[in-house]
């Protein structure tokens, strides 16, 4: 018997099947990485690489140092977290009551109300933005509504500052925290609560104790992605906030377009792509890929 | 509808993923119109043996020939077998009658002829007129039917089946059961047959191959597994039995101090294990020489319909517990004067049923 | 009020312990559809300015949208734009769709654990803040002299919309039954016909939806194609955004109503289909 083991049938043959085979899937994958090598991997590495060269051309680390010295790369970075923690929260707190709403509802009439989150969904950024605009600024239709209401004498100034920015910033990244949120919260196992309940849990503590903390992972998803889209976002600052709310996309972009700084842009860059990824990665380890997997950043 | 198959021989066939032995140096003879069964636990590599017959999985190494034909590297679609889906793996967008002629539409044959050999596979699994049908208006049962007349549609030589009838419920899986072995004597090809159900394994085949752990632990025909199982894993796993510890010395079987006498006495000494099959033992008063008596308290006394199961305690000098299980057919003698819980009794088992595996 | 003690949860909770969550619930349902509306009347405002509501109503924002070459300022000839940027949005989905099912069916069938390795470096494009996409991109272009092409912004495009044509698609073909295509191929069928001939028309509304996705991304994208989109070749986004930037120009309502009708269009069409395909 042994003697016949040794032979290994048919190893070589099948061992060509087997590679032609991995090759085969691996050949269906290579257009897609290709591109994502060529437009991703080699540009960012190479703006990695010019993160390193100083204004003399040569190595070194005075992009990085001036980061931590000048005051204005400073407020920069303090203005991108303040505006991007302070969205993350209002999203949080107007979106989780709201997907618990949807989640409790049947599901065609929860399907009409996901309507309602999708078409801001879909609709242009810019239009969204430049909606806002049209709305906020001080001929807008707020103003003229609380001045009509008797409200304010004054019109107030809600665009071109931080809390213009806000106000278009959650209405565009409220659906990214709604969508895993609401997916979680709709594959929570209602026997759960029930469960709860017939053990003798009133209704606010059987939603602290039992539905809350199964909901957290969808949570953290949304909080995750509406936190990361935040740190990288560019247009509604840049047009909502009139110049006077600058995080650090926007300076990433005037570094190039006015200084044509290639070295102080890519080392923000990096910084950026630093804190993303960090971010990512534990979001990773915390709730599964798919979730996050949602229409992409603008 | 056909009276050409071919046999099956599978040689030194070796699977691994990682360090997962998934099988280990499988051969194997499959005769010509046989019907063989693959049983084993989930996870037994039945099913990935199955799928190296069908081409797609390669294992390592080893040989698989059809009839006289190398094909282990033959990729699936030219190895010309039917095969039938765990769960039907009926195409959705295709009527009845698209979903069984499609292997004709493959094979390039004409319109009339794919016609009226899609109707003779639907009247040979009793679903004659039903072509039109759209897959989503079938039963469970339906479903089945048509995933089998699409593999025998073309008149393979060789038909691969897994888990065919897992998922229908136990009332009409019994009634498929005698059909598929029916139809399998009409037709006549050689059927491998996976399932994890040793029942249907006995009630189906012509002879079984017990997969575990990648191994080929017991290759024989339903009778020979039952009766004779080759180790205490196909022993529990075939069929309801207790296994009684024994040891063996100088040729005499012992069992906890008292001695088992057995139609041949064993060759080896050591560790075994006593097959006792529910149905085998009795509740005794008797002496006799060919008997093997155990005493025993009735634990507990259960009713099952078709017969009342005892589960017994035997009277033991180790710690281990020791239980056997006594099955009395409904409508017996025994059945009418059935002792209660807590009370002693005798239990004995024939001789010749006295069976030890290692 | 016999409603308002109707059970509304698991938990019998009433329908008036709830009501401030319904009410909430639809205001913002309410903010989140309406601010953007609110373009459409301002589109048919005859002033400069932005007024709400308009006093008097108009066609010349459209009239200027789609002959814009009558006015002045002559940078942003909309029409131009508005043709460029359709251009690399039905191109990219001749790019982004086909190389990214490709890609899927080879993650969902090749070896899990390369899938898995590769799984996050195919949606790095979404995960890398856009603007560092869009410098990275506008550097390389530059060597290669691809700013201001259309290759250059279909290129770009397709990188955005590939990672979502590739969920889709492979979430599309995990929830498929790949023994479908396991059958056809024993019952005769080569590995690619039993695709062509079984798992296509079962996927083909994930397909269609991920098109209109591509389409939507491409047609939408902004800072991508500031960087990388110029000359003859500006999108329609993108001279939006600068006009935003610079001034207020009540075209941009124009465009944005029809912006909206586009997206709300693909979008009723991609839940149609896509309960025809949940229906099966």
């Amino acid at each position: 018997m042994s003697g016949i083991i040794a032979e290994k049938l048919n190893e070589q043959g099948l061992q060509r099947v087997a590679s032609k085979e991995r090759l085969t899937f691996f050949g269906l994958t290579l257009p897609y990485l290709l591109i994502v090598v060529a437009l991703i991997i080699i540009p960012v590495g190479w703006l990695f690489y010019l993160s390193f060269i100083g204004r003399d051309g040569s190595f070194s680390f005075e992009n990085y140092e001036r980061m931590t010295k000048s005051r204005a790369y400073i407020r920069i970075f303090i203005t991108t977290f303040k505006i991007s923690i302070l969205t993350t929260l209002i999203c949080a707190v107007i979106g989780y009551p709201l997907s618990y709403f949807m989640s409790q509802l049947s599901r065609k009439w929860a399907n009409i109300c996901m309507i309602g989150v999708l078409i801001p969904f879909w609709t242009s950024l810019l239009v969204r933005t430049y909606a806002w605009l049209v709305l906020l600024q001080k001929k807008g239709l707020l103003n003229n509504i609380a001045i009509d209401i008797g409200l304010i004498s004054e019109p107030i100034k809600f665009v071109h500052n931080t809390t213009g920015t806000l106000i278009g910033m959650v209405h565009i990244m409220l659906p990214f925290l709604i969508l895993p949120l609401y997916a979680n919260m709709r594959s929570i196992d209602r026997d759960c609560l029930k469960a709860a309940s017939s053990l003798g849990a009133t209704p606010t503590r059987a939603f602290w104790t039992v539905f809350f903390p199964l909901s957290v992972p969808g949570l953290l998803a949304g909080l995750l992605i509406v936190f990361v889209l935040c740190l990288g976002f560019y247009v509604t600052p840049a047009i909502l906030g009139g110049g006077r709310v600058i995080m650090a996309a926007m300076k990433i972009s005037s570094n190039i377009e006015l200084y044509f700084s290639w070295g102080a842009a890519s080392a923000l860059g990096v910084v950026l792509l630093i804190v993303t990824s960090v971010i990512l990665f534990i979001a990773s380890k915390l709730v599964s890929m798919d979730q996050l997997g949602n229409r992409s950043a603008k | 509808m056909t009276n050409s198959s071919l046999n099956i021989s599978i040689k030194n066939v070796t699977k691994t993923y990682d360090q997962f032995h998934a099988l280990k140096d499988i051969s194997l003879e499959i005769n010509s119109g046989e019907f063989m069964t693959l049983l084993g636990p989930s996870g037994s590599g039945k099913t990935t043996l199955l799928m190296v017959l069908a081409g797609f999985t390669n294992p390592d190494y080893g040989s698989v020939k059809f009839g006289e034909e190398e094909v282990i590297l033959k990729p699936p679609h030219l190895r010309g077998i039917g095969m039938v889906f765990q769960n039907y793996a009926l195409f959705p967008h295709m009527s009845v009658e698209q979903n069984v002629g499609y292997p004709q539409k493959l094979r390039g044959v004409s319109v009339t002829e794919t016609k009226r050999s899609v109707e003779e596979a639907l009247e040979t699994v009793k679903l004659a007129g039903l072509g039109h049908r759209g897959v989503d208006e079938l039963s469970g049962g339906q479903r089945q039917r048509v995933a089998l007349a699409r593999a025998i549609v073309f008149k393979p030589k060789i038909l691969l089946m897994d888990e065919p009838l897992s998922a229908l419920d136990k009332k009409l899986r019994e009634e498929m059961q005698i059909e598929l072995r029916q139809l399998h004597d009409t037709l006549n090809m050689t059927t491998v047959y996976v399932t994890h159900d040793q029942k249907e394994a006995l009630t189906m085949s012509d002879r079984i191959t017990v997969i575990n752990d990648g191994e080929l632990m017991q290759l024989g025909t339903p009778n020979e597994i039952y009766e004779y199982p080759s180790n205490n894993f196909i022993a529990d796993f075939i069929g309801e039995s207790s296994l009684l510890p024994v040891i063996v010395r100088n040729g005499v079987v012992h069992f906890d101090g008292a001695e088992i006498k057995l139609s041949t006495s064993p060759k080896t000494d050591g560790e075994f294990f006593l097959v006792v099959r529910p149905e085998k033992v009795f509740i005794t008063i008797e002496n006799s020489d060919d008997v093997n008596k155990f005493e025993g308290v009735l634990l507990d006394s259960i009713f099952q319909g078709e017969s009342q199961l005892l589960v017994v305690k035997l009277k033991s000098m180790s710690e281990d517990e020791v239980v056997l299980r006594v099955r009395v057919p409904n409508g017996s003698v025994t059945q009418a004067v059935l002792p209660s819980a807590g009370q002693q009794l005798i239990i004995g088992l024939r001789v010749a049923d006295s069976y030890l595996v290692s | 009020m016999k409603f308002l003690h109707k059970n509304v949860s698991e938990t019998q909770i009433r329908l008036k312990d709830r009501l401030w969550l319904y009410i909430f619930s639809y205001i913002v349902l309410f903010l989140l559809i309406v601010p953007s509306l609110v373009v459409i009347p301002m589109s048919f405002s005859a002033s400069q300015y932005l007024e709400f509501p308009p006093k008097e109503w108009s066609l010349r924002w459209y009239e200027n949208y789609f002959f814009s070459w009558k006015v002045e300022n002559g940078f942003n000839d909309w029409m131009q734009a508005t043709w460029t940027s359709v251009k690399v949005a039905v191109l990219t989905i001749f790019v982004a769709v086909p190389v990214g099912t490709m890609a899927a069916y080879g993650l969902v069938n090749g070896n899990s654990r390369i899938s898995k390795m590769l799984f996050p470096i195919f949606i790095s494009p979404m995960m890398v803040p856009s603007i560092l996409v869009a410098i990275g991109l506008f550097y390389f272009f530059v060597q290669l002299k691809l700013v201001g092409s259309v290759l250059g912004l279909v290129l770009g495009h397709s990188l955005v919309a590939m990672p979502l044509v590739l969920i889709i698609v492979f979430s599309a073909l995990k929830n498929y039954d790949m023994n479908q295509e396991k059958v056809a191929r024993s019952l005769g069928a080569t590995r690619f016909r039993a695709f062509r001939e079984i798992t296509l028309p079962q996927i083909k509304f994930s397909l269609v939806s991920s098109a209109l996705i591509a389409f939507l991304t491409s047609f939408d994208e902004v800072i991508i194609s500031l960087f990388v989109a110029g000359g003859d070749n500006s999108t329609i986004t993108r001279s939006m955004f600068l006009a935003l930037r610079d001034q207020i120009d009540p075209t941009i309502a124009a465009i944005s109503t029809i912006l909206i009708i586009i997206s709300s269009g693909l979008l009723i069409i991609m839940q149609v289909t896509g309960a025809k395909e949940n229906k099966r």
